[in-house]
């Protein structure tokens, strides 16, 4: 089976219905996905499928052959979104912050606060009370288009 | 992951008529869309079936498209494809409103519309807006097509009329006349299940659909025929009262299902502009 993350091809022998979840943690050893409620309510293994979010816990490996899978690991460790959570102090345990970044990378150049509001409507967690998370999704748009006059992602 | 996926087989056609005659061969083999609830049951011990028919790729089915004046969407139109689609904006924002709230954007861009009536829960988003809008269910087999009014495509607590050689490929929605409304009340405003959930049509042929308080999703005639007559909307309130059988479950209460129900039917009909139209 093949399947495309982060721009790198794989060609692995899995069960059609592994979830994607599994098969990006277990055989591409890409760890940074989490799985927290296993059930498509909190977000935390949130993954992009051909630039869209999803829940990598609720996807059967074999519906995203030929789609561009991207995970957190795909952002390198200096994006502008995952400096402005460190920042803003977006992050606290972490669990949730790999699916927040995901989900804030596909709301597009500059959201306002209500686009991400109902964008990260998804994405649960249990610390930081979303202020800090919605101060960083915001700031790191600024930072884009200030540093490189380019748009996000 | 709680369930092991190793018993599960997944068979994936690349034309609706491969589909078709794989349920013809197969009446064990369970359709799936999006998947979003699939694994939720594998986990809950409650799956269904262990071999699954993928329409994921059937793009034939995705379409949304009007014809003459008969709005038809494909059964795997996505929740972000409806809140996209400028038609279904324009003749159906009610569902537009209801495709809103269904979990987040991650689920809104897995979950499919045909899914949620093939799933037939009794707080499903969509039902009480397909049941407000008359639609129709449109249900393909090896052997051609059937259309059955949504109203009658529930016959019991997640029962339907469709049978395992059938498919769900599309619903038909007809000019809808009158201001639409949806509101779905639950514990929070995103990622919740509802306590109950209303869509109706406000115009001289009220409609009235509820979810969340009865076995299926509901259409009030009698509370309809009420408003249609020019009776008050206390009266009204006391016919949908008679008209509606909540219970008491995990979620909520019957006595505050009751409550809100009546609550949802005065806004809808009395306030100047009903949300979700």
């Amino acid at each position: 089976m093949r399947l495309t993350v982060n721009g790198v091809e794989w060609d692995l022998a899995v069960h059609p219905m592994k979830r994607l979840l599994d098969v990006l943690r277990e055989d591409c050893s890409l760890t940074g996905t989490k799985e927290g409620c296993g059930e498509g309510e909190c977000g935390a293994c949130t993954v992009l499928v051909d630039d869209a979010p999803v829940c990598a816990c609720l996807i059967p490996v074999a519906q995203v052959i030929g789609a561009n899978v991207r995970t957190i690991e795909g952002l390198g460790d200096d994006h502008p979104l995952q400096r402005a959570f460190m920042d803003e102090v977006g992050a606290q345990c972490g669990i949730c912050t790999p699916g927040m970044i995901m989900a804030a990378l596909a709301l597009g150049p500059r959201p306002s606060l209500a686009r991400i509001k109902v964008g990260l409507a998804g994405n649960l967690c249990r610390c930081t009370g979303y202020e800090a998370i919605y101060r960083a999704v915001r700031r790191a748009a600024d930072a884009t288009s200030v540093e490189t006059g380019a748009v996000r992602p | 992951m709680r369930g092991s996926v190793s018993r599960l087989t997944l068979v994936r056609p690349r034309t609706l008529s491969e589909a078709l005659k794989s349920l013809r061969d197969d009446p064990e083999l369970v359709p799936i869309a999006g998947a979003t609830d699939l694994y939720v049951a594998l986990n809950f011990g409650t799956l269904t079936g262990s071999r699954y028919l993928d329409l994921w790729p059937l793009r034939s089915l995705r379409r949304i498209h009007e014809t003459e004046d008969v709005l038809s969407i494909g059964a795997l139109a996505t929740y972000t494809a409806l809140i996209k689609a400028r038609m279904v904006r324009e003749r159906l924002p009610m569902l537009v409103a209801a495709a809103r709230e269904v979990g987040g954007v991650q689920i809104q861009n897995r979950g499919t519309l045909g899914g949620n009536v093939a799933n037939a829960s009794p707080a499903a988003d969509t039902l009480p807006v397909l049941a407000a809008a008359d639609a129709t269910v449109v249900l393909a087999s090896h052997a051609g097509e059937r259309r059955v009014p949504i109203t009658q495509f529930y016959t019991g607590y997640r029962k339907t009329v469709r049978t395992s050689e059938e498919l769900i490929i599309a619903l038909e929605i007809g000019p809808v006349e009158g201001a639409q409304y949806f509101r779905k009340v639950g514990t929070r405003a995103a990622q919740a299940i509802a306590k109950v959930v209303m869509a109706a049509v406000r115009g001289e042929a009220p409609r009235i659909a509820l979810g969340s308080v009865a076995p299926t999703v509901v259409r009030l005639p009698r509370t309809e025929t009420s408003l249609a007559q020019g009776g008050s909307i206390d009266d009204a309130v006391q016919v949908l009262q008679s008209e509606i059988n909540p219970i008491d479950d995990v979620r909520s209460t019957a006595e505050y299902r009751r409550r809100v129900a009546a609550n949802l039917l005065r806004e809808c009909f009395t306030s100047a502009a009903p949300p979700g139209g």
